[in-house]
């Protein structure tokens, strides 16, 4: 392992093995839906909470990759886990029926991409040999305590973003497979002076912005190097300001850049605004539909961004501005 | 490190959608007024007193919205017609019906109890705050200025 540039970090012997990805009724019917491994039909996932609810979600992505790798609580090495919900209960209940060492993070929608690359560097380190990432969200959990009870009748703005209700997680291992982290980036804290909410894209644009550029410079590479370029959750807003910002810095990504929250969900469709945001739209759309992309060989050179808006109602409530993170990881086809 | 991100953020802002929502909010909010309208003279002709017919005109509405928030439809509502369903008495009854529902499962003292006021509450202090200085205003000019 070596530490490259300001913020990045190139791997050589770090592999994605397999992943799992479960989901609600909403994702499902999207355009990705066949890409996930398993859906529920009604947001309760046949438990009586919306908490418990996320909690299955995560039990069974967890248990489904154990399952998928054929290894059970001694093989794990560590899971790195994390959600939205306060105090990051979701992972921490779950992992009471595991008997596996557990870090618990929180990069809100951004924990995704912070959880493989510390699981990466764990590995590259010696520190582990099988660690699983894994990352959720839930509409209803994320409502009630971001915003208001989920039947409230208020009227959300079309900027607004719609929280992906799954759970994603991957197996991070030494033994060569088919992927290969090559190198991440992780990114600053940035703040661009945003204070609405209702409008995430424009609030993290700028930390993707800046972790992408970060990127290129630390790595001495240009946008083409990468097949795709994949933010976590930006939606319709952020994606052309990202852009926008990025060209004003001589960083081209026009042509290779998309955002799982715009892909996730048909938004001319579903009723989801601007696209769909939270823990899970990065972590399923990749470990499901991106990953499958690089096992078909349709594509060789992946650069994934998750953006996490690093706010909470307390903070909006004092007028605060909406601080943002970006974490980015390249996959490699070997 | 980049320092400007002002210009593209305010060059690919969304413009809120003032005019549409102004028409929905409009046609919705009139036909909420004008089927409590009907309401009102419904209860007039099967025989109430003309002072008893309002209250039963709002219990009705807020019976009617809390059964449309507990089936899931009212939010439904409340994306298309903004304003128009949230300034009538639905929208209060509406924000106490789904603030009932969310804290359920933490129990009636500790969730419903507790929260039932969550988003209604601010409107229950301004109105308590202002009837105590309107009420006191007026006690002042009946007997002391007039």
């Amino acid at each position: 392992m070596k530490k490259i540039g300001k913020n990045s970090i190139q791997f050589s012997k770090v592999y994605m093995s397999e992943t799992a990805t479960i989901v609600g009724p909403l994702e499902r019917s999207g355009p990705l839906g066949n890409f996930f491994d398993y859906a529920y039909d009604d947001l309760y996932c046949e438990e009586d909470s919306w908490e418990k609810a996320e909690q299955r979600l995560v039990k069974d992505a967890i248990s489904l990759v154990m399952t998928k790798s054929f290894k059970n609580d001694k093989d794990i090495d560590y899971v790195i886990a994390g959600d939205l919900i306060n105090q990051d209960v979701i992972s921490n209940y779950v992992m009471r029926d595991f008997r596996i060492p557990l870090f618990g993070i929180y990069g809100a929608c951004s924990t995704s991409v912070e959880g493989l690359i510390l699981g990466s560097s764990l590995i590259e380190g010696e520190i582990g040999s099988n660690i699983i990432v894994s990352t959720s969200s839930h509409n209803s959990t994320a409502e009630r305590q971001f915003r208001n009870p989920t039947e409230y009748g208020g009227q959300k703005p079309d900027t607004a973003t719609f929280t992906v209700t799954g759970a994603g997680a991957c197996l991070l291992t030494n033994n060569e497979t088919k992927i290969k982290v090559e190198s991440a980036t992780v990114g600053t804290v940035i703040d661009g002076k945003q204070k609405d909410a209702n409008d995430m894209g424009s609030a993290m644009a700028p930390a993707a912005a800046e972790t992408i550029k970060q990127h290129m410079e630390d790595l001495n590479r240009t946008p083409d190097y990468y097949d795709m370029i994949v933010t976590g959750d930006l939606s319709k807003v952020g994606k052309p300001i990202l852009i926008d910002i990025l060209k004003d810095n001589e960083v081209d990504i026009s042509n290779n850049h998309t955002d799982c929250g715009i892909l996730i969900y048909d938004s001319e469709k579903q009723p989801v605004f601007a696209g769909g945001s939270g823990c899970a739209c990065c972590a399923v759309v990749s470990f499901g539909y991106l990953v499958s992309l690089l096992n078909n060989n349709l594509i060789n050179k992946i650069l994934i961004i998750a953006t996490g808006a690093l706010m909470n109602p307390i903070m909006m409530f004092q007028k605060e501005t909406i601080p943002s993170i970006a974490h980015a990881i390249s996959l490699e086809k070997i | 490190m980049i320092i400007n991100y002002d210009k593209s953020i305010k060059k690919n802002a969304w413009k809120p959608k003032y005019l549409r929502n102004s028409i929905r909010a409009f046609v919705s909010g009139g036909s909420i007024c004008l089927f409590g309208q009907i309401l009102l003279k419904l209860y007039e002709l099967a025989g109430f007193e003309k002072e008893e017919t309002g209250s039963l005109m709002i219990v009705t509405l807020i019976l009617i919205a809390s059964l449309l928030t507990g089936i899931g439809v009212f939010d439904k509502i409340g994306q298309w017609a903004g304003a128009g369903s949230l300034v009538p008495v639905t929208g209060f009854a509406n924000s106490m019906t789904s603030a009932a529902l969310e804290y359920k499962k933490e129990g009636l003292v500790l969730g419903v109890a507790t929260n039932l006021f969550k988003l209604a509450g601010a409107v229950i202090t301004f109105g308590v705050v202002s009837a105590y200085i309107l009420g006191m205003l007026r006690y002042l000019i009946e007997n002391f200025v007039l």
